[in-house]
């Protein structure tokens, strides 16, 4: 049992990186939060539910989150810039025991983050790490360079052909080998994933939740395991999981 | 020392503190921030005959300070419920546990309070007639005081714990719902369930929530959830559970000064986990603070 905690961080940088995309630099405790894939929830003044971000990376207790502006909540958060109270090690994260030789990350937009500090804790565990990135267009893109500074091979797509290889994840995909394949994204994304039929992969899912922390069975999905509460039984299911 | 217990049909609760059905599952998330035991009470996650996997998803929606939720009963059912769920709950609380039922038919709730019967760890059974989320029940037997007679009837007629009715808000009349349960044999009454409310997301033009509507409750509502508690708790004699947005203190003896015996919290546990300990916790400085010595002096004593 992965107990969450909460913990009045200071916010040391939140700041504009891409189209709407904003990195949020938090300093507290953060030492419980070891697993890649889990994610917080931050309280942001004046609005009533908070808002579950998946990490992005952590390192002693400096924790980064990266999110996107998707209405008036997020909005709120960007003028946020002394202290933020968060829920933090909320969820089950990627199963890094089932990594194989060569490991696949797949990052759709603002579901790029979570693979980055999946990346390093692969990395940490000597294992090959191949890294696919996709976005709609140029202004939208984020952290391409922080993925090579890990020593990690990374395709770049985009819609429009802007920047990379011109069109989806898959078109990437479908040139590589891999034993296992991580991924966060958009549905459409993971849908044209599943369509790949790969049989070793992990997918982030993204639900409206309640509380985050698995009372309010307001993020639950039905699994090929019955209901599951995204928050505490995801938000990372196995292929075989999913109800497509 | 000032006094923060109080009596709800029998049974004493070291104080009105009661966390409320749908927002506290069966309490172990919580248990593992808090001692639980700090609580009265809680009223653990609304329980039907048979197993429901609830509404499709979107079911969360935000307000401006609420939270509107379209469920719709998810539970494992009564029978996984007592056989696995209420050995865990006993292992973390050790007061009375309110159970919480819901039915779509009268011999539902008939059949669900019999096998609660056997459960020693049950101190009362709070009957759900005010769930806005499923269609053909919940609601529809708390908005006609002639089914909510008859399901208070028929649940009295077979419980051996205290009955509590827990009432919708969505009616015209409240105090004629009140007076339906009192008249058919109620211990008690809790109220008020959520409020029926929508949101529509601008972007997509449709609702946010799959099931169209679901029920707005948080900080919000505090107003409206106090306002019907004093009518209710001035219209009958048995005692009244008052919650609707509570998140303070302050809100709790409020609450209590309009004629509630207890009160339970909901939705501030989503966002606030650790609101319970800390409404206890303050209870005593506010009590002072308003020269309280003893809160079951003051249950009903809004002049």
């Amino acid at each position: 049992m992965h107990s969450m905690k909460e913990v009045v961080f200071k916010i040391k940088e939140n700041k504009l990186i891409a189209k709407d995309v904003y990195r949020l630099v938090l300093l507290g405790d953060s030492k419980d939060i070891t697993r890649p894939g889990t994610f917080v929830s931050l309280k942001i003044d004046n609005y009533y539910l908070r808002r579950p971000i998946s990490v992005c990376d952590v390192n002693n207790n400096q924790l980064t989150l990266i999110y996107k502006v998707m209405g008036k909540g997020t909005n709120a958060l960007t003028k946020m810039k002394q202290k933020i109270n968060v829920l933090t090690n909320l969820g089950n994260g990627y199963d890094l025991k089932e990594a194989g030789k060569v490991n696949l990350l797949v990052g759709g937009g603002v579901g790029v983050p979570p693979l980055y500090y999946l990346a390093k804790a692969l990395l940490k565990k000597k294992k090959k790490v191949i890294v696919v990135l996709g976005f709609n267009k140029k202004e939208e893109i984020f952290y391409v360079n922080e993925f090579k500074r890990l020593g990690v091979k990374v395709y770049v797509t985009t819609v429009d052909g802007s920047v990379g290889l011109k069109g989806f994840v898959t078109d990437a995909i479908k040139q590589i080998k891999f034993d296992q394949l991580f991924t966060c994204g958009p549905m459409p994304m993971l849908k044209a994933i599943h369509a790949l039929k790969i049989k070793h992969a992990q997918y982030s899912l993204e639900e409206r939740m309640g509380c985050g922390f698995g009372v309010c069975l307001g993020c639950t999905i039905q699994t090929k395991l019955g209901p599951s509460r995204v928050c505490t039984d995801g938000p990372v299911y196995k292929e075989e999981e999913i109800i497509w | 020392m000032v006094n923060t217990k109080v009596k709800l049909c029998g049974i004493t609760l070291t104080n009105p503190i009661i966390a409320a059905s749908g927002t506290f599952g069966y309490g172990v998330e919580f248990a593992n921030l808090y001692d639980i035991n700090c609580l009265g009470s809680f009223s653990f996650k609304g329980t039907t005959k048979e197993k429901r996997d609830g509404n499709p998803a979107s079911r969360i929606a935000e307000g401006k300070n609420g939270i509107l939720n379209s469920v719709g009963l998810q539970n494992p059912g009564i029978d996984r419920v007592i056989k696995q769920v209420i050995p865990v709950m006993k292992k973390i609380f050790h007061k009375p546990i309110m159970a919480n039922v819901s039915g779509f038919s009268v011999e539902e709730y008939v059949e669900c309070v019999k096998k609660l019967n056997r459960c020693p760890e049950i101190g009362w059974i709070e009957i759900n007639v005010s769930c806005p989320n499923v269609h053909g029940g919940g609601m529809a037997f708390g908005t006609d005081p002639n089914m909510i007679a008859k399901v208070t009837r028929a649940v009295k007629k077979v419980s051996k714990k205290p009955i509590i009715i827990k009432l919708s808000p969505n009616v015209t009349d409240i105090v004629k719902m009140a007076k339906a349960c009192e008249k058919a044999g109620a211990d008690a009454i809790s109220l008020i369930n959520t409020i029926v409310g929508m949101r529509i997301d601008l972007k997509k033009r449709a609702p946010v929530l799959k099931n169209k509507f679901g029920g707005y409750s948080g900080d919000a509502i505090f107003p409206i959830a106090l306002r019907m508690v004093y009518q209710v708790a001035h219209a009958v004699k048995i005692p009244v559970i008052g919650m609707g947005g509570i998140s303070t203190a302050e809100d709790v003896i409020e609450m209590m000064l309009a004629g509630a015996t207890a009160v339970e919290i909901g939705s501030a546990n989503l966002v606030d986990p650790y609101v319970c300990p800390k409404i206890i916790k303050d209870l005593p400085k506010v009590m002072k603070q308003y020269k309280i010595n003893s809160l079951d002096k003051i249950i009903g004593g809004c002049q």
